[in-house]
Order: structure tokens, then C-alpha cells, then sequence
């Protein structure tokens, strides 16, 4: 708005376009903005707010299932801080882990892809893709039928005495952060790729022009050029592990390996405590906010827009 | 039963089965739910003292003839040559009812969550029918949910089997009409068990040391902690406390911790027992029935303990917003012909609530009307209870602390 009365209040027009078409121009940011706007304050502002709500409400005594009433009772939040804190730093340690492992897999892929493989590169990132071909539920099952104790793996295992006898490689914490990494990885991948990909082949020449060794040029070369891809990728692979449900549901093992994202479920439809579960949606949405500020600030954002 | 085309591997066949198995019950539904629910969840519940319960729907029955029926998956004969659902195509002939059936229900807790906001508005879900587990019902009817059956229009409702019609939750069956039963018992895998010289006769039995990590229960908190309370000589139809609940929660919870159990597990509990990971398990009966003769072979023993047994039910109901309250009584009705009942009763592999199935079951399979899993002997049936119904404060301190334990 300011922009619009600044231009109108300017006293002597020193530029000859007609006012009638000045006034829609200066609009036109706003209007280009209207559907944007629009979609996030239906289903982001209002939601959220119906969310924060939620999680100030308290049960109606003698009530109905379901039934609450609001009391803004902010303490909902330390007494659900103090039942589910376990779960909450869980959630950050197995996210944590399946972001460092996926990018870890995910780095040399990329690069690969985007550097070194020449007319498969498309073929590549089609079969980076193409798991996501198949229902996330159904592959994650898949997991369970690959890593049970019929599957290929265990007797491997067994006979390599990597594991003791009676012991099993799913339902455990080991399989949920392996089934984190794995569905998360294409998330991973692809921003990596196309940071690698941009990165002009000179620059690289360039540090051997300079007598660097080939890992002294990835460090002071590839690896900052390729920082927005690390940002991103580490971004969109931890966010959704860490409210992730379906991996420990599948092949955690519970209460040991109970993330957040179960405890929401559990509280919101099992129990019928929405309540509790808004106020752990909010814990968790804040929590991220808070860790994902911390990290963007440290590794720098200029260019991942 | 050939009622599916085998898959080519085993492999395959055991992703197919997972699938189907978690896609009856738990993660799919839970997650639609959770999406839809998410927004319902805010603006549906209600504010204090908030008596005034739904109003039923204006019945609109005689003008428009068609009932939308929703019910959970593999729970009606298919015929999976035409596609069609054979006793259902039959309803439609007979009465010029147009009927539309959908297996959306997946999950007693995902179902509610999806259209409690709209039923307590009283609003029209488009469902006439939905299939609800007991205490779900019993959960629904408190809260206004449902509308009363006129009995005039099911004659044959005089056809349940006499334990049913007599459930705590709705004596004389004002609401509901049951679809199936089946108990809730103790299964193991034959082999397994017999490799390491044991036997599964009593609740117990699952909490040998050799079995550490091997067995797993039910996440239908009723089913599970009904066997326990069970083997701990609770009845289970009768009143019953926090402090009998609380123990029997507590072998679940001493298992659960030591390693003993492996999952609590909802539907897809039988991927585990088929694959292997899980050798002894509480289990639903027509489960069982239906791997062994998946597997073409018996191996897979099912028992219900010497101790006692729950036994559930999944009940037709009428929610509140529903227009098409008689044509959905027509169909119950249609169901409780013993010959429809038999045939419907041939696919499915519950416990049949209809008197006078068995004899129909006669003409169609005799070895069927033989099994004990669809007519239950009055042995068995002496030796199962079915879970008392509790009130909301009970149910969510029920549920709350079962979840507890599961680490939510």
C-alpha cells in the first residue's frame, strides 16, 4: 500500500503516463499475490489457528468422548512437554540420523549423476524417481517383508554371525532409521542434483589449474558451490522424518521406538484427545521452526532461492 | 476358498497380503482420517453443558429407492469374475433398491474421526449403513449418533442368534443389527511351536522365555486386554474396575518392556505371524481359517483358551443424518434371511449371527456348515464373553492408558 500512496501523493508527475493506468499497475503485485494468499490463509492461517485453539481447550467434565471446552489453559502445553519429551527428542535423533545417512548416500549419487554420467544421466534420475511410483505404505512394507526373517537379509546375517541367533533386524530402532533414510532419500537427491549439475565444470578445472589435489578442489570448490543443494535436501528430508509416522509404525517397535507423529495419531483418533494431539502438533511445528531457523542462518540461504 | 488369484511369488504374495492386510485396518484409513479430521477436529468439538443431541433425517425412503452401504474390506461375497457382489445384485433385483456398497472402513477409531463432526450436526455422511464394532456402537448410540430401527420393517431380525440380541450395549437391538462375529483367541505356528516342544493352550503359554520376542498381541485394546482379563478370572461382560484392568494392562506392559512381545499390532498383525517374525499371537478366527487355506496347508493351529474368550461383533447401524432409513432397514432385513445369510456367510469366514444359515450352509458347502469358526459349537460359545460396555469416562481412561503403555 505504500507503494501506491507514494506514487499518488509524488506532487508534480514527472513521468507523462496517464493516471487512470498508473493506479491498476501498482495493484498488479498484490493481485498476483491474491491467490497465494488466498491458499495459505484457508489452509495454512486458519488452520493453524483453529489448531492453536485446540490446544488451549480442556475436557468437559462428566462430557462425552470427544467433548471439550475452551479454557485457555497454556499449562496443556508443559504437561504434554513433560509426558512426551522422550518421544520428542526421538523424533530429532532418528530424523537427525536419516538426514546425515541420507546425505551421505545421496552426495556421491548426486555427483555422480550430475558430473560423470554422461547420456545415463537421465536414465539415472528416472530410477531415483521411480520409487515414488509405488505407494510410500507399500514400499515401507516392502521393507518389512525384505529385512523379516524370511526375507533375503537375516539368514545372511545369521551365517555371517554379524547378529546373534534369536536376534531380528526389524522392529527396532536400526529399521525405523533405515526406513526414514531410505524413503527420504529421493528428497535428498534431487536438490543436491541439481546444485551439482549447475556448477560450471570449469571452476573445478580451474582449482587443478591451481595445483589443488582433487580433494582439496571438492572442499574449497564443489562441496560450497553445491551448499543451497545440502540445505535444501538436509531440509526437506528432516522436516518430514522428524513428524514421520508411518516408518515406526511398520518397523519400530513400540514404546521403544514411538516417534511423535505416533503419539499424534494415537492421541487425536485412538484416544479422541484433540487437545493434547493440537498441542503436540504445535510443539513439533515450533520445534522444527526453531531448529530449521537455527540451521538456515548458520549455513546461509542466498541462494536457494 | 480360491477367492483371490494366487500371486506368482511368495514373495509377491506377501506384499499383496501386507497390503491388504494393513489396508483393512490402520495406517491408510488413519492417515485420510487424520488429513480430514485434522480440520473437523477443531471447529467439531462441542462447548460445555452441550446437550442437544441430532436430530434424525426426514426419511425420503419411498421416493428415492437406494441405500449407500459402507462397510470394511472382504466382509461381502465377490465374485470376482463379473465383479459383482452376487446376494447384493439379488437385494437389487428383489426390491428395485438401488444399492451402493463401498469398503471404506478400514478402522473403527480412522472411520469415526472422518464423520463424527458431521453426525454430531447431525448432517447427512451419505451413508445409510455403516458396520461398526460393539463399543463403537455402543459409543455412537450415546452420543445421538444413530437412529432407531423400526423393527416392522425386519421381520427376520427374530432370526439372531439368542446371545447376541442380548448385548449390554443395546438390549434388544433398538440401533443395531449384527453383521458378523468372531472370537478373539490364541494362534500359533505349528512348526515353530512344536520345534521348540511347546503348546498354546492358555493365555500364559505366549510368555515362555523361548518365545522371547516371537508373539505379538492385538492394538484392539478389548481383544487383548479381554483374553488377559480373561486368564485372570475377570468376566468380562460384567462389571469390572480400574484396579482388574490395570493388572491385566500390566502384563502387557511387563512383556511389552522385557522384549517378550514383539508389536502391538492392528489388521496387519498376520503379515508378521505369515512371514515368520511372529510365531504365537492373540488373532482374530477368520484369519487364520483364511491363511491356512491360502497356504493350502494347516500351518497354523487356532485356539480359544481354556480360560475364555472375547467375542466381537461388527454391527449395522443407521447414523443420524441418514434419509434412507428404511431402505437400509430392507437390506438388514435381507441379510437376516437365513439362505442370504448363508451365502454371504461362505465368503466371509466369521461367525454367522443367523438362525437357520447353518442348514441353508448345508446345500451350499456341507463342510463349511461343519466349521466351527462360521457355526460356533455351544461348547465354544460356553467359553467366550463379550466385553462389557463402558461409559466415556471409562473408555477414554481405558484407551488413554492402553496407549500409555504403547508409548503415546
Amino acid at each position: 500500500m505504500a507503494f501506491t500512496t507514494a506514487a499518488r501523493t509524488g506532487g508534480p508527475v514527472p513521468a507523462p503516463a496517464p493516471p487512470s493506468s498508473r493506479l491498476p499497475r501498482s495493484r498488479t503485485p498484490y493481485l498476483l499475490l491474491l491467490p497465494g494468499l488466498v491458499w495459505l490463509g484457508l489452509f495454512f492461517a486458519v488452520p493453524v489457528a483453529t489448531l492453536f485453539s485446540t490446544s488451549l481447550q480442556t475436557r468437559v467434565p462428566g462430557g462425552e468422548i470427544g467433548e471439550y471446552t475452551q479454557t485457555f489453559r497454556f499449562a496443556n502445553y508443559l504437561d504434554t512437554i513433560g509426558e512426551y519429551h522422550v518421544q520428542f527428542v526421538r523424533s530429532f535423533l532418528y530424523a537427525g540420523l536419516a538426514t546425515v545417512l541420507a546425505l551421505l548416500i545421496a552426495y556421491p549419487l548426486a555427483y555422480y549423476i550430475a558430473q560423470r554420467a554422461g547420456r545415463w544421466r537421465n536414465i539415472l534420475l528416472v530410477l531415483v524417481v521411480a520409487p515414488f511410483y509405488a505407494s510410500f505404505i507399500l514400499r515401507t512394507i516392502a521393507w518389512r517383508q525384505i529385512l523379516g526373517e524370511e526375507g533375503p537379509i537375516v539368514p545372511v546375517l545369521r551365517f555371517l554371525h554379524l547378529i546373534p541367533a534369536g536376534a531380528t533386524v526389524t522392529a527396532s530402532a536400526v529399521a525405523v532409521v533405515a526406513g526414514l533414510t531410505y524413503n527420504f532419500l529421493p528428497f535428498m537427491t534431487l536438490p543436491l542434483y541439481a546444485s551439482l549439475e549447475r556448477i560450471d565444470p570449469r571452476f573445478i578445472e580451474a582449482g587443478g589449474d591451481l595445483y589443488a589435489n582433487p580433494f582439496t578442489t571438492f572442499r574449497r570448490v564443489t562441496l560450497p558451490l553445491s551448499m543451497p543443494g545440502v540445505v535444501a535436501g538436509t531440509l526437506l528430508t528432516f522436516i518430514p522424518a522428524a513428524g514421520d509416522y508411518i516408518n515406526a509404525t511398520l518397523l519400530g517397535r513400540q514404546p521403544k521406538t514411538t516417534m511423535i507423529g505416533n503419539v499424534v495419531e494415537s492421541r487425536f483418533l485412538r484416544v479422541v484427545d484433540y487437545p493434547t494431539a493440537a498441542t503436540l502438533s504445535f510443539l513439533l511445528m515450533a520445534a522444527i521452526l526453531v531448529l530449521v531457523f537455527g540451521y538456515v542462518r548458520r549455513a546461509g540461504t542466498e541462494e536457494l532461492v | 476358498m480360491t477367492r483371490r488369484q494366487r500371486p506368482i511369488s511368495p514373495e509377491a504374495a506377501a506384499v499383496v497380503r501386507a497390503q491388504r492386510m494393513l489396508s483393512r485396518r490402520s495406517v491408510l484409513g488413519a492417515a485420510g482420517a487424520l488429513g480430514a479430521g485434522a480440520f473437523l477436529g477443531g471447529c467439531g468439538t462441542g462447548g460445555a453443558g452441550d446437550d442437544d443431541k441430532p436430530e434424525p433425517a426426514k426419511d425420503r425412503s419411498e421416493t428415492e429407492r437406494i441405500v449407500n452401504w459402507v462397510n470394511w474390506p472382504l466382509y461381502l461375497d465377490y465374485d470376482e469374475k463379473n465383479k459383482t457382489y452376487p446376494t447384493l445384485e439379488k437385494f437389487q433385483q428383489q426390491t428395485g433398491i438401488k444399492a451402493t456398497y463401498t469398503e471404506d472402513i478400514e478402522d473403527n477409531d480412522a472411520y469415526y474421526g472422518k464423520v463424527s463432526g458431521q453426525l454430531k450436526n447431525g448432517q447427512d455422511i451419505g451413508k445409510d449403513v455403516i458396520v461398526f464394532t460393539d463399543w463403537m456402537v455402543a459409543r455412537c448410540m450415546r452420543q445421538g449418533y444413530l437412529q432407531q430401527l423400526d423393527k416392522k420393517n425386519i421381520a427376520n431380525a427374530k432370526n439372531m442368534l439368542d446371545p447376541l440380541q442380548k448385548v449390554t450395549y443395546d438390549p434388544g437391538r433398538q440401533f443395531s443389527m449384527t453383521w458378523q462375529s468372531g472370537y478373539a483367541g490364541l494362534a500359533w505356528n505349528k512348526k515353530a511351536i512344536a520345534d521348540l516342544g511347546l503348546q498354546i493352550r492358555n493365555v500364559d503359554d505366549l510368555w515362555h522365555p523361548k518365545l522371547k520376542g516371537l508373539v505379538s498381541v492385538l492394538a484392539e485394546m478389548r481383544d487383548s486386554l479381554g483374553l488377559i482379563l480373561m486368564s485372570q478370572n475377570v468376566n468380562i461382560s460384567e462389571k469390572f474396575g480400574s484396579a482388574e484392568f490395570d493388572r491385566a494392562l500390566d502384563v502387557i506392559k511387563t512383556n511389552l518392556d522385557s522384549g517378550q512381545i514383539r508389536r502391538v499390532v492392528g489388521n496387519s498383525y498376520m503379515e508378521d505371524f505369515t512371514a515368520g517374525d511372529v510365531i504365537a499371537c492373540f488373532a482374530w478366527s477368520g484369519d487364520i481359517f483364511m491363511a491356512n487355506g491360502e497356504a493350502g496347508r494347516d500351518l497354523y493351529g487356532f485356539t480359544l483358551p481354556e480360560s475364555g474368550a472375547p467375542l466381537w461383533s461388527d454391527n449395522m447401524v443407521v447414523p443420524i443424518g441418514s434419509p434412507h432409513k428404511k431402505n437400509a432397514e430392507i437390506l438388514m432385513n435381507y441379510y437376516y434371511d437365513p439362505v442370504v445369510a448363508a451365502e454371504a456367510a461362505a465368503y466371509i469366514n466369521y461367525i454367522c449371527p443367523v438362525k437357520g444359515a447353518k442348514e441353508e450352509m448345508l446345500k451350499i458347502d456341507p463342510s463349511l456348515a461343519e466349521s466351527p469358526l462360521i457355526f460356533p459349537t455351544d461348547e465354544d460359545l460356553k467359553k467366550v464373553q463379550v466385553f462389557r460396555a463402558t461409559d466415556a469416562q471409562e473408555e477414554e481412561e481405558f484407551s488413554s492408558k492402553f496407549q500409555k503403555v504403547l508409548g503415546n
